[in-house]
């Protein structure tokens, strides 16, 4: 089945949401844990705003409705994949329709760190079942781009290692543990996450770029791309600069 | 019915079977469904219960939700599917695995009734619960509106704001709002009953009756589980089940 156009719903129509009135931008970075999003993700916020945009930026589990309630149930020791699954799901609605669209209705730049495609990743490397949970999350709207840092296991393995200096659980998979301890269940479980959002990647379109390149390369890659969304037109501050010379 | 809208539910390959009951705002199917949990404790059964939209997980995000009425059709929806899904994952699934009869008052059914008068899509959230264990046996508790609402709205202070529908502007009023919606809500479970597989309780008969036809269903559908084993049985009653047997 082909993806519909940016700004149409993948698969099911949203209640009370009527794409013709959406009419900003729509951007994606995806990409496995400690990969590198957010410091890509605040790069081009200020970049954009820079160049006269007015940006949105949002990720998982940070809408107000059910962000509290994921924050709390990682804390605990019964929360199960589905549960998980249909708690971001929920969150990801949540913040769909109340945040993400509100903003394209008015015309900004929306940049999500993570979006439908790491929740289904993280489901099927759960064993959960990938057409239902491309039903399940049927209701997004297809972005103008999408945005796939790639990187292999051992280069996050190393980005965990120097940066943050420990494991985490759920980045691990530990509550199906997937090995003895959070190493050996943090490769296999990261493996499955990689080859998951590999899958997906022909067939939602993702612009991959090796996550392994220096950041700045990196947001250089991003820029190029992101500048060809929209219509040619010098900015003012180039022009100014220009004027100078 | 269409092909395209029949629920494939995950089917139930454990030793445990699972009891709902379905139907509007008083009905009565939650005073039945104990009349009967009770009863197949007493037959030394092992009873397992559990009650729609009562994760304690899931609990603080709902309650967040209704009291700043943070809630859209889809939202809602995905809410209670969270809780459904915390309550068989963590309760519900073990307990069928380890041969118990689950009595679960309201069920996915619930959802696909109130979430479509809702607005969402048919389709889609007979999908969200999919992974759902087909229940063995499901009792629709059928009673016209207004036997309903004169249970409902005698017995009650205060109808709130979701529970009346309040949320799709049907009326400014919350009685006539209420009224609008379990009627909508009725005329969806009306119209799925063939679909699921309802067994039709008429819930204007007594409590008596109800309960007696109830009895009869399960005993029906259950005997032959009991007979083998394959449910968990209290050890002292079994003996005594099988003690009038002919030991050879």
């Amino acid at each position: 089945m082909p993806i519909p156009p940016p700004l149409q719903f993948y698969n099911e129509p949203l209640p009370g949401v009527d794409p013709a009135e959406l009419q900003g931008k729509l951007i994606v970075i995806e990409g496995p844990d400690s990969v590198g999003r957010s410091t890509q993700v605040s790069k081009l916020r200020a970049w954009l705003e820079q160049r006269g945009h007015a940006v949105l930026d949002t990720g998982l589990a940070r809408g107000a409705l059910a962000g509290k309630g994921i924050a709390d149930a990682k804390e605990g020791n019964t929360l199960g994949p589905v549960t998980m699954t249909m708690f971001y799901v929920t969150d990801f609605a949540d913040r769909l329709e109340n945040e993400i669209v509100p903003a394209l209705r008015a015309g900004f730049v929306v940049i999500t760190d993570r979006y439908i495609f790491s929740l289904m990743a993280r489901g099927i490397a759960r064993g959960e079942d990938a057409v239902w949970l491309e039903k399940l999350a049927g209701f997004a709207l297809v972005p103008h781009a999408v945005y796939y840092l790639r990187a292999d296991v051992p280069t996050l393995v190393s980005r965990v290692v120097m940066g943050r200096g420990s494991f985490d659980f759920w980045e691990s998979g530990m509550d199906l543990r997937f090995g003895p301890d959070m190493y050996d269940s943090f490769i296999r479980y990261q493996t499955r996450v990689i080859r998951a959002l590999d899958r997906m990647s022909k067939k939602y379109e993702f612009k991959s770029i090796d996550a392994s390149k220096p950041a700045d390369q990196i947001f250089r890659e991003l820029q190029r791309s992101i500048g060809e969304l929209f219509p040619a037109k010098r900015t003012v501050a180039k022009k100014r600069r220009s004027a100078s010379a | 019915m269409s092909l395209a809208l029949m629920p494939i539910l995950t089917p139930n390959r454990f030793k445990g079977k699972l009891i709902v009951v379905e139907g509007i705002d008083g009905s009565g199917k939650s005073t039945q469904l104990s009349l009967l949990a009770q009863w197949l404790r007493s037959q030394g059964l092992a009873v397992a219960f559990s009650e729609w939209n009562s994760s304690p997980l899931v609990r603080d995000t709902t309650r967040r939700g209704k009291k700043k009425q943070m809630f859209t059709p889809t939202t809602f929806s995905l809410i209670h599917a969270t809780d459904f899904a915390d309550r068989q994952e963590r309760y519900i699934m073990p307990m069928l695995k380890a041969g118990a009869i689950v009595c679960a008052d309201r069920f996915a059914y619930t959802a696909f009734a109130r979430d479509v008068v809702r607005g969402v899509s048919p389709k889609w959230v007979r999908n969200v619960y999919r992974f759902a264990i087909q229940p063995n046996l499901a009792f629709y508790f059928r009673v016209p509106l207004e036997v309903a609402l004169g249970r409902i709205l005698g017995g009650r202070d205060s109808i709130k704001y979701y529970e009346a529908g309040m949320d799709l502007n049907l009326s400014r009023r919350i009685e006539e709002s209420f009224r609008l919606f379990q009627g909508r809500i009725l005329e969806e479970y009306d119209a799925m009953t063939q679909e699921m597989g309802f067994h039709v309780i008429d819930a204007t008969g007594s409590i008596e009756d109800q309960q007696a036809q109830m009895r009869e269903v399960v005993m029906q559908k259950l005997s032959d589980a009991i007979a083998t084993g394959q449910i968990l049985q209290d050890e002292r009653a079994y003996r005594a089940n099988t003690a009038a047997a002919p030991v050879l």
